[in-house]
């Protein structure tokens, strides 16, 4: 077993921290896992793009080659889209809806939700209104994770063991609506794409 | 003991703990940072001493005063870092060595975050030195203890060469068990410490002679691997580094895309260059393929001046991408292999999404100023720095118009006023002046020369994750003074959006003045504002008086 995962978004989205829960739950559960980051300049506001790699046998390179992606987790649907070529024909793309402006030029939103909607298996995730529903606006990253663990080879049960232990620090109301707000990402992920 | 999920760079920090060793030094600098910040983080829980420093240089020098008195010491940074430290450096390499010295370098091929991507392994060769490449975390871990091992063995520094991919990935480490730390013992002999001419050439005599010394060590590492029996011996191949993971990753193709059939192969993680494995590997060999990371340094010493019989494919004929950092796809077109098949979609164009300063940042408050003086003035320079500020060369500000390394700035400022330049002006951050901008400060005193340096101060060094800088601010304009600026020309400005018009009109006063005038820009990192009231709501709690956590 191998999945190869493209995380996407934009630098202070939090891409990192949903690498870093994927990767501990999959290491809970005694497979194997490479992740590459981005730090320095590329974090500052700039397209931020990360590699996960799980396996249940040894992993050979860092970087995921193209075409060799199961799946991709974007923060930002313009994101979305830059790492296309890493998806395999039969990879998912899972993406939150909400576009993060920070350029000018930043294209129609409407032509980019129709590309992601071509994609053969795709979700877009309304991840601010879930992360606000969960009652933690911040959470989003968690709605993302939750959105994506239907594609990943790890229990839901094991990514919720990982959030509350990241977060085992804060007060209880934080540990709780990260799992809620991984909840609804879950159940909006698994009703199939939607817009 | 337990795995670990450690990044490469927490991996050779975690190693040399557990080499035991009793101080590391270093300047952050991207990908190198979380080293020694690893290391400062044990630190502060009580373990051996670990420090930043004024630069790379200082950095070394102090780890060669540990290593003269027996113990054992680490030294990190950034690629071109080793430019700054490589006076040390290149006669460290002709000292005996006494106390284990490591330096953990880390190239950025691909220039993720830097002016240049420079491989480290030429230093190496340069000096004469050992040089390690780890390809995983876990060989980041075990290569970093084995490197201070062979420094005390061989009595040389040892040159640990990371790259951006390894220090910033993260996978699993098994630690082994740890070390004890040297006990305090000076070198017994001072003249393999003092590089007096008559006893350099002694030293130097005697690094020639280590030579053999390394070359056997290197010939019958493990990770040297040649693999001969069973392969094709027509077809070569050399992977080094993490150009062997990018090799392996294509492995199962390239196997079905020869009828099964692999070609002979050498992997070299370890330096000097294994000669006699690389001579096995090629005997029967037409063609050899050269996969390695960074410049091409094996290809060079393989393909040498005369014409030979065998064909050397690398990053010099084209084979493999002369630039940039390697990676699966790119290593699977130098091995002839076609794309893999990627999902089938219509992407529209994408707009780029460049890095740039934070919202709100001082910084581009500053530079907003420093535009708005210099508009219609004719005959300008700005020279500026490396740093967050850097960012400032592009849109909406588009000020700086030179960027070159640590420093440059204040030389370069200097530089085109002597040439004539009117209104010459430098820009650099806190640190990067007290990092190498101070010594051309001090030229620029010495010659009064008209320019006027802008020095930001953000309180912090930014763009490598806010660590402290060398001098806290308040100290700054004392270290301007105290070598000598004129007092009425150090003047001091907050970089606040409400002021730039005042800001704007007292800087143009300075840049009018035909002497040398020295302007800060003052105003705290917006990052380092957040990390500081994190902290002190933290120890506020921890202290117990969760009313003041409660009040940030």
């Amino acid at each position: 077993m191998k999945k190869d995962v493209i995380l996407a978004g934009v630098g202070g989205q939090g891409v990192l921290s949903i690498a870093a829960i994927i990767a501990q739950a999959a290491i809970s559960r005694g497979l194997a896992v490479r992740q590459s980051e981005v730090h320095g300049m590329a974090q500052r506001g700039g397209a931020v793009l990360a590699h996960l790699r799980i396996s249940d046998t040894a992993i050979a390179s860092d970087l995921v080659p193209q075409g060799g992606a199961d799946l991709i987790i974007s923060m930002e649907p313009v994101e979305s889209l830059r790492y296309a070529q890493w998806l395999s024909p039969q990879g998912a793309l899972v993406t939150a809806a909400d576009p993060f402006v920070n350029i000018p030029n930043y294209p129609d939103l409407e032509a980019i939700l129709n590309a992601v909607k071509q994609f053969p298996e795709h979700r877009i995730v309304q991840a601010a209104a879930a992360a606000k529903e969960a009652g933690l606006p911040r959470a989003v990253n968690m709605v993302m994770v939750g959105a994506a663990s239907p594609f990943l080879p790890i229990p839901p049960e094991e990514l919720e063991t990982t959030i509350a232990e990241q977060f085992k620090s804060k007060d209880v109301s934080v540990v709780e609506a990260n799992i809620k707000a991984f909840r609804l990402g879950r159940q909006a992920a698994e009703q199939g794409p939607q817009s | 003991m337990k795995e670990l999920a450690l990044l490469g760079d927490e991996a050779v920090a975690l190693g040399a703990l557990h080499a035991g060793v009793s101080a590391s030094y270093g300047y952050p600098g991207t990908p190198s940072t979380e080293i020694l910040e690893s290391l400062i983080a044990e630190y502060e829980k009580g373990g051996p001493l670990a420090a930043w420093c004024t630069n790379e240089k200082t950095a070394l020098e102090a780890a060669l005063g540990v290593s003269y008195t027996g113990r054992r010491t680490m030294v990190t940074m950034k690629h071109v870092g080793l430019n700054v430290a490589s006076d040390p450096f290149m006669n460290g390499a002709l000292l005996g060595i006494k106390g284990g010295l490591v330096l953990a370098v880390a190239d950025d091929p691909g220039m993720h975050s830097s002016q240049n991507e420079q491989d480290s392994r030429f230093y190496a060769a340069f000096a004469m030195i050992p040089c390690l490449e780890p390809r995983s975390q876990q060989e980041a871990y075990d290569m970093t203890r084995e490197a201070f091992d062979l420094s005390e063995r061989l009595h040389v520094p040892v040159l640990l060469r990371l790259v951006t991919r390894l220090s910033h990935a993260r996978a699993g480490v098994a630690p082994s068990e740890p070390k004890e730390q040297n006990p305090l013992a000076k070198a017994e002999d001072k003249t393999e410490w003092m590089l007096l001419p008559a006893y350099a050439r002694k030293n130097y005599n005697a690094l020639i002679e280590k030579q053999k010394d390394m070359l056997s060590w290197s010939e019958a590492h493990r990770v040297n691997k040649l693999e001969l029996d069973g392969r094709d011996t027509d077809l070569a191949v050399i992977t080094t580094g993490t150009g062997g993971n990018y090799y392996e990753e294509n492995l199962d193709d390239l196997a079905s895309s020869r009828g099964g059939k692999l070609p002979a192969r050498l992997h070299i993680g370890v330096y000097p260059i294994p000669m006699e494995s690389v001579r096995r590997l090629c005997e029967k060999a037409h063609r050899v393929i050269i996969i390695e990371e960074g410049q091409p340094l094996l290809e060079e010493r393989l393909l040498g001046l005369l014409p030979q019989r065998l064909t050397v494919s690398g990053k010099l004929d084209g084979t493999v991408v002369r630039s940039g950092e390697l990676d699966p796809d790119n290593v699977r077109a130098a091995l002839g292999l076609m794309p893999r098949p990627s999902v089938k979609a219509d992407i529209p164009a994408l707009p780029g999404r460049p890095p740039q300063l934070c919202q709100g940042c001082p910084h581009g408050e500053s530079y907003e100023t420093i535009k708005q003086a210099a508009a219609g003035l004719e005959s300008v320079v700005i020279a500026a720095d490396i740093g967050c500020y850097a960012l400032g060369a592009l849109p909406p500000y588009s000020v700086p118009e030179t960027i070159v390394c640590m420093g440059a700035s204040v030389g370069m400022a200097k530089g085109a006023a002597d040439s004539g330049i009117k209104y010459a002006i430098g820009v650099i951050g806190d640190s990067t002046f007290l990092h190498s901008g101070i010594t051309g400060l001090i030229d620029a005193v010495a010659a009064n020369t008209p320019m006027t340096l802008v020095i930001l101060d953000n309180s912090i060094v930014a763009m490598t994750g806010c660590q402290d800088t060398m001098l806290p601010s308040a100290r700054l304009k004392d270290v301007v003074l105290g070598i000598g600026v004129h007092p009425d020309h150090v003047i001091e400005l907050e970089a606040k959006r409400q002021l730039q018009d005042e800001n704007a009109a007292r800087f143009r006063t300075e840049l009018e003045y035909p002497g040398l005038s020295v302007v800060f820009f003052k105003r705290e990192c917006l990052e380092a504002f957040r990390k500081r009231k994190k902290q002190e709501a933290a120890k506020a709690q921890s202290s117990g008086n969760p009313e003041t956590g409660g009040t940030v």
